[in-house]
């Protein structure tokens, strides 16, 4: 079995995978970070995003060994010395998670929707950027309010 | 009142654990030295089983068993059971086929399990399944929900020769056929109740564990109703008794009701679990989900609305065929009769109705409840009935509501629901204010002149949430009951567990049921802590559906804390030496009337505890008391929708511009968490309308919708931000006075957005879902039309 080594939430890891094993599946069965979840099997619903170099990618879509050496980010990752990340906060804020099933996905698609988009983010924009995610619980107006937040207080800081 | 007491909006204790990636669902958990399941399910929507060679299957690497229908039989284990018994018109018992949890014989139904195959890997599995040699008999299917009863198929199960499970009535034919004898219009549709499948994000999944030193089965499974799990797999399907099964549903992501019913697959870990003599765990992928999951909805109805001259309603005539799916679900036999036709009043004084529901077996995924559950059924048909019949007389749809509306209550409807409470009215108006109806016209005019089509549509509905009170549920042929219970611990040091029967699967219980003990008890919420989901902690629950957790959860906890406070009056008189009648109960804290006696809500529970200064002959020591909560009627929210919608004639695009609700839910513990609700139903209705509909190749009965390629759920951009209001009617039967709220909006939305599109297109029905082809072609026949005009 092929052996793969890369970097996930800042540390070192190798593990032994069959060749057709999926970053989703390293991250859950092999480091045992169930935080990244498996919605789908079409790569539609995007509970499986995670960052790759800084990038969000849907891990199920994705082979273990194509992230030797890569950068890799989980949600288990995003908060730093027991402070949440700006997102994860608004989401808690704004209400923009019911059963916390996308919501690893969600944040992480979030994220790199508002590192896109340093100027600020209109309504009808982060909807379309959320195209590759799928809720079924919170109709996506408190997410869209969670993102909204972030997006536009990072912007009017910036500017 | 503390920040975080009855209707604060509290921010989500649970939400921690989510945002951080550190919830734990079903398939999170491992146990030492499990296996993987792989079910062989049917390619074929009917056919015999001739025969099952799993002999090549079983000398596959790392295969541990393979187990059929058959082996169930060995070991007597029963199928699985719907709960609800429904007597025909004539009297007779529904006609139950039945529903083994791996097939015998015969399968039904796409997806239907064929097989189980238990490995060391998943992928070990999955290739051996490949390797199961079974001998089909294809027959021909029975697809279709209206031709289902005269198929010239071979029947779906040998009970039902014509493939009818009942032919159930309810209301007063008489009546009715008088009022239409004296109608000055009757307004008639034909409508299709779109059939619709759950997609909890979370995909089901389970695991089984048997300890063979204490001979007890544990299983994790992904269920709204843990008890409920238990008690069908130990009463009726056998897998062990009672107290030597344990149930486990840790965090579940979502249900919308896919996640009550008991399932094959739960069932098979279980009881593969003692006969592998290892743990046996099986995920669902959403594949599986689509096939398999129970769907939801499926109706075909004609209805006929008779009324005066003055547009009053005299009577309301409707017939349904209900399609079941191959096999009867868990509850799926109250859905098309006692949770829909028993709403056919809607918010109307309607002096006779009659409907007739026909349930018909086809071979198809059974269909149970999904969030609304017959209700929002009975909300479409009554919603665009009402609709149509103003557009006949040319009068306001929304004076046509004012002139129909319930005013006075108690209410008793011709088809057995009594409202207790309620104000039409001002959630109508409340609603037309925000929409800005009477400015409409003009922006209809701004909307043409761009060359796009806009339209408004209502939807007041109602709905009977909060199930239930048992005696009457149980009169109508329920076989349990459905009051819930509630434990509240205090410790000695003072904080509270207090274990609950009602689950949450994104509901937000253990802050809102958190919020009334910190309130009730004057202690701060970080010191409750909500406990549920596991039947070795609580007793018995009867579990989440039927938006029935905080009219019926929350009221057992609140007698059980009324209960905690009585004692601990006890308690602190006798600890302060006053008589219990001068003893108060403030914020916290226990006083002697007219002294400065004081003793906080934790040192009374010390007191009880340490038991040295009360006499223990009399008061038992300790502080826990427990409650069995029955409800004395279900709970009737209702409210008004406006949904406005501007479409593009060249694409049949439907795009919804503004979206108004003003729902009335009585008392409201977290507003916060109640319009999360509201938007996540809308969400789900607008779904059904505009976007989200299952379908069967009609002759093959393959599932053509079997991935979120094919079955459009509704994306962020498919949705408006939502404005909400909400009117405040209290709830008589809870001592709460609040009602349910989680499936008001998936009840309300779908007539508001097909009565807006109706209304844009000037057509009178079209068919869910909407999607911009349906739209584009009925656009495109008008098209000529307009120009004629």
């Amino acid at each position: 079995m092929p052996t793969v080594s890369m970097t996930v939430n800042g540390k070192a890891v190798t593990g032994e995978v069959e060749a057709r094993t999926l970053l989703v599946e390293f991250l859950r069965v092999n480091l045992g970070l169930t935080g990244t979840h498996v919605g789908c099997d079409t790569s539609q619903c995007g509970a499986c995003v995670v960052h790759v170099n800084g990038k969000s990618i849907k891990s199920c879509t994705m082979l273990a060994v194509q992230c030797e050496g890569a950068e890799v980010t989980t949600i288990e990752g995003l908060a730093k010395d027991g402070k949440l990340h700006p997102m994860q906060e608004a989401f808690r804020e704004h209400h923009g998670l019911q059963c916390g099933f996308c919501t690893p996905g969600m944040i992480m698609t979030a994220i790199d929707i508002v590192n896109r988009h340093p100027n600020g983010l209109d309504e009808a924009t982060i909807r379309h950027e959320l195209e590759g995610n799928i809720c079924r619980c919170t109709g996506y107006h408190n997410i869209v309010k969670a993102i909204d937040s972030v997006a536009n207080k990072r912007a009017v800081e910036a500017a | 009142m503390s920040e975080t007491g009855i209707g604060k909006r509290v921010l989500r204790r649970e939400d921690q654990r989510f945002i951080t990636g550190k919830g734990k669902y079903t398939d999170d958990i491992n146990l030492p030295r499990q296996t993987y399941a792989y079910f062989l399910r049917s390619p074929y929507a009917h056919a015999r089983i001739r025969s099952i060679d799993t002999s090549a299957a079983l000398a596959a690497p790392g295969v541990v068993a393979v187990l059929t229908g058959e082996d169930l039989a060995a070991d007597n284990i029963g199928g699985l059971i719907c709960g609800w018994m429904i007597h025909s018109k004539d009297g007779q018992p529904m006609k139950a086929g039945p529903h083994p949890a791996l097939a015998q014989g015969k399968v039904r139904y796409v997806g239907d399990h064929v097989a189980v195959v238990i490995a060391e890997t998943l992928n070990q599995a999955k290739a051996a399944a490949e390797l199961v040699n079974v001998d089909y008999e294809p027959l021909e299917a029975v697809i279709d929900t209206a031709s289902a009863r005269s198929s010239s198929a071979p029947p779906v199960h040998d009970e039902a020769p014509d493939n009818t499970v009942f032919q159930w009535s309810l209301g007063d034919a008489e009546a009715v056929a008088q009022a239409f004898s004296r109608a000055h219009h009757i307004t008639r549709l034909e409508l299709v109740n779109n059939r619709l499948i759950p997609n909890a994000m979370e995909p089901r999944a389970a695991i089984g564990d048997y300890d063979a030193g204490t001979e007890t089965f544990t299983l994790y499974t992904t269920s709204q109703n843990p008890h409920v799990a238990r008690l069908v797999l130990s009463a009726f399907v056998g897998i062990a008794p009672e107290h030597k099964l344990r149930v486990i549903a840790p965090d579940v992501g979502g249900g919308f009701g896919s996640k009550i019913f008991i399932y094959a697959e739960e069932t098979v870990c279980v009881w593969a679990a003692k006969r592998v003599g290892r743990p046996v765990k099986w995920t669902g992928d959403r594949s599986e989900a689509f096939l398999a999951d129970a769907h939801g909805r499926d109706h075909v109805t004609t209805a006929e609305l008779a009324m005066d001259e003055n547009g009053r309603f005299l009577g309301l005539k409707v017939h349904t065929i209900a399609n079941l799916g191959a096999y009867l679900s868990t509850f799926s036999s109250c859905v098309p009769t006692y949770l829909y036709a028993t709403l056919l009043s809607g918010q109307y004084a309607l002096p006779a109705i009659y409907a007739e529901v026909d349930a018909v077996y086809t071979n198809t995924a059974p269909v149970d409840a999904y969030r609304g559950a017959g209700r929002p059924e009975a909300t479409y048909v009554v919603e665009r009935m009402v609709e149509t019949a103003a557009r006949d007389l040319n009068m306001d749809p929304a004076e046509i509501r004012r002139r129909n509306f319930i005013t006075t209550f108690p209410h008793q409807t011709p088809v057995i629901m009594t409202y207790d409470a309620g104000n039409y009215h001002a959630s109508l108006e409340r609603a037309l204010e925000l929409a800005d109806y009477r400015n409409f016209g003009a922006r209809r005019t701004e909307s043409e002149r761009r060359g796009k089509l806009r339209g408004i549509g209502l939807s007041t509905y109602i709905e009977a949430c909060g199930i239930a009170p048992s005696a009457a549920i149980g009169s109508l042929g329920a076989g349990v009951g459905l009051w819930e219970s509630a434990e509240v611990r205090v410790n000695p040091t003072g904080n509270v567990e207090v274990l609950t029967g009602s689950h949450a699967h994104g509901q937000g219980h253990e802050t809102t049921f958190a919020q009334l003990v910190s309130e009730r008890l004057g202690i701060p919420i970080d010191q409750v802590s909500i406990v549920h989901g596991d039947t070795d902690k609580v007793q018995f629950g009867m579990g989440t559906y039927g938006s029935r957790s905080g009219a019926v959860g929350m009221s057992a906890i609140f007698r059980a804390l009324d209960k905690i406070e009585a004692k601990a009056r006890k308690v602190a008189a006798h600890v302060m030496e006053a008589a219990e009648g001068d003893i108060e109960f403030r914020d916290g804290n226990f006083t002697v009337k007219g002294t400065d006696r004081k003793m906080a809500f934790g040192e009374v529970a010390l007191a009880a505890y340490v038991a040295h200064k009360f006499p223990t002959s009399e008061i038992e020591p300790g502080l826990k008391e427990s409650a069995f909560y029955d409800p004395t009627n279900f709970t009737f929210p209702a409210g008004c929708h406006v949904c406005e919608v501007e479409i593009d004639p060249q694409t049949g695009t439907t795009e919804i511009v503004k979206w108004v609700a003003v729902d009335d839910f009585g008392n409201v513990i977290n507003p916060m968490i109640v319009e999360g609700q509201v938007h996540g139903g809308i969400a789900q209705g607008v779904g059904q309308a505009l976007t989200e509909g299952c379908r069967y190749d009609p002759e093959t009965g393959q599932l053509l919708t079997g991935s979120y390629m094919d079955y459009c759920m509704p994306r962020a951009d498919d949705l408006p931000s939502f404005e909400l209001d909400f009117t405040v009617t209290p709830a008589p039967s809870n001592p709460l006075g609040i009602k349910g709220c989680g499936e008001a909006g998936a009840i309300a939305a779908p007539a508001a957005v097909i009565n807006a599109i109706t209304d844009a297109l000037g057509v009178r029905d079209i068919p869910m879902p909407a999607t911009p082809e349906v739209v584009w072609r009925i656009a495109r026949d008008r098209a000529p039309r307009l120009a004629a005009e």
